[in-house]
């Protein structure tokens, strides 16, 4: 079965607080990466590599880019997972 | 004079403390931080001795912040850190009134983030390219210590990095010195770092037959100028010092450790690992250190040694320093205690160097039991109280690199 949004989220942030210390309460759809939590480019290839493995998806370098918004990166694994 | 460069801040993070003062007092008392490496390395390695680090360097450090950081770049950050405060800092350059275009860092390491290096070419042998980390190079680059240190304070001048094995730490502190003397930077944040403590560097030394394998014997491993010597042992740590003109420092309210009196670097031209067995290299940069503070060798009562405890290295050096300051030259090697840190011993054996000027006192050379035949010096195996007006720290480095800073009192 697909991982809900929920999930998605709570994975997402059980990354970002591995990778970049950041807080699990800050990583709501809104919140951009580099702008509001603060997650540089470098850091953002080790999000998108420790989601691939824990959602079983695929991000492709140009996709990643446009993953601007913690909600960008939960529609995106939703859809493609 | 207010064109005077002094040293208004230390820091350190060694195998006998994770600062200076814990460090500074294992000295003095004459402790060993070497141990056994651990039980889970290859069983027939030749050499199973080091000298770790006594705190973690990255259990001081933000964990997001250590994780994207080598080993060798946590200790950089912590000796500068600590270096930073004691100059009377907090926070950037900005935060205290610095400009940072007119403040430099200069951080050596013989070899950067080499455990960095080979942990991501277990991943790409085990799981492939794609699972390389993203940080790997900024993690290897050897200037990467230099780098997070500027980048921490604010550093604009310009951050550099010498590369010259074991003289690095030393060279780095040279070339802060002529920064400050060029009128380059009105502040340089000098220092060394290294972490390369892996079975892979260690088998790599040990094929060289340059390390000791008292395996049995982890304090007595390290033993300079003693008949019985058998290699050095290799050690992990950072040391960093804050470096200004007189003047701004009295301008501050800062009381300086020491003066930096005068630096100098010469290279052997003799063979890729093996020093010059003549010393000449040696005494050169010795004698171009001198030289240029101004002072005559009768004032230098004191050389912290380069001394490895390798069977070559030592009495070479202990015959270059007695030609150039007479036999009572009074000679500590704190390799004894600390191991080998290779692009930090410079900088930590510094440290040490300036708190002996400062305080008037002499580290021990522990485990020297029975003096070489050929030792030419006095060479203390208890801590001694002695005036210290000027004194000498020696970094020598394979490739023939050879470093020579003085420190006089302020």
């Amino acid at each position: 079965m697909p991982a809900s949004p929920d999930e998605i989220r709570a994975g997402l942030a059980e990354i970002l607080q591995e990778v970049a210390d950041v807080s699990p309460e800050d990583v709501v759809d809104a919140k951009s990466f580099t702008d509001d939590l603060d997650v540089d480019s470098l850091s953002m290839v080790e999000v998108a590599m420790a989601a691939e493995e824990k959602f079983g998806v695929k991000i492709p370098d140009d996709e990643l880019p446009k993953l601007k918004t913690v909600g960008d990166a939960v529609s995106f694994i939703q859809s493609n997972a | 004079m207010t064109d005077e460069i002094v040293v208004t801040g230390v820091g350190a993070t060694t195998p006998l403390g994770g600062d200076v003062k814990s460090t500074w007092d294992a000295m003095l008392n004459g402790r060993s931080g070497v141990t056994a490496v651990p039980e889970d390395w290859p069983a027939d390695m030749a050499v199973r001795i080091a000298a770790r680090m006594a705190v973690e360097p990255a259990d001081l450090l933000p964990r997001a912040q250590a994780r994207r950081m080598d080993r060798a770049q946590q200790a950089a950050i912590v000796a500068a850190d600590e270096a930073w405060a004691d100059a009377g800092f907090v926070g950037t350059t900005l935060d205290n009134g610095l400009v940072p275009e007119r403040v430099a860092v200069v951080i050596g390491t013989g070899i950067g983030g080499v455990g960095s290096l080979i942990a991501q070419h277990d991943v790409i042998l085990e799981r492939g390219p794609t699972k390389v980390s993203p940080m790997l190079i900024p993690m290897d680059m050897p200037n990467g210590p230099a780098a997070y240190v500027g980048l921490k304070i604010g550093a604009r001048a310009g951050v550099f990095t010498p590369v010259s094995a074991c003289a690095s730490g030393a060279e780095a502190i040279a070339y802060g010195l002529d920064l400050l003397q060029l009128d380059r930077a009105d502040l340089v944040v000098v220092g060394g770092t290294e972490a390369l403590i892996h079975p892979l560097t260690i088998s790599g030394f040990a094929q060289m037959r340059a390390m000791s394998t008292r395996n049995d014997d982890p304090t007595g491993a390290s033993r300079p100028f003693d008949r019985d010597r058998d290699g050095f042992v290799i050690g992990e740590g950072a040391g960093a010092l804050v470096l200004e003109r007189r003047g701004d420092a009295e301008a501050r309210g800062r009381p300086p450790y020491a003066v930096l009196a005068g630096a100098g670097i010469t290279s052997d031209s003799h063979h890729i690992t093996a020093p010059d067995p003549t010393g000449s290299g040696q005494q050169r940069a010795m004698r171009l250190a001198v030289s240029r503070s101004g002072l005559s060798p009768a004032d230098v009562v004191h050389v912290n040694a380069h001394a490895t405890s390798t069977p070559a290295g030592d009495m070479g050096e202990a015959r270059a320093a007695a030609a150039l300051f007479g036999e009572q030259i009074v000679v500590t090697a704190t390799k004894s205690m600390t191991g080998h840190l290779i692009g930090a011993a410079g900088a930590v054996e510094s440290i040490a160097t300036v708190l002996t000027v400062r305080d008037d006192v002499v580290p021990p050379t522990i485990n020297l039991q029975h003096p070489d035949d050929e030792l030419c010096v006095d060479v203390p195996t208890q801590t001694r109280s002695m005036p210290v007006p000027a004194a000498i720290c020696n970094s020598f480095g394979f490739g023939g690199h050879n470093a020579s800073v003085l420190f006089r009192k302020a």
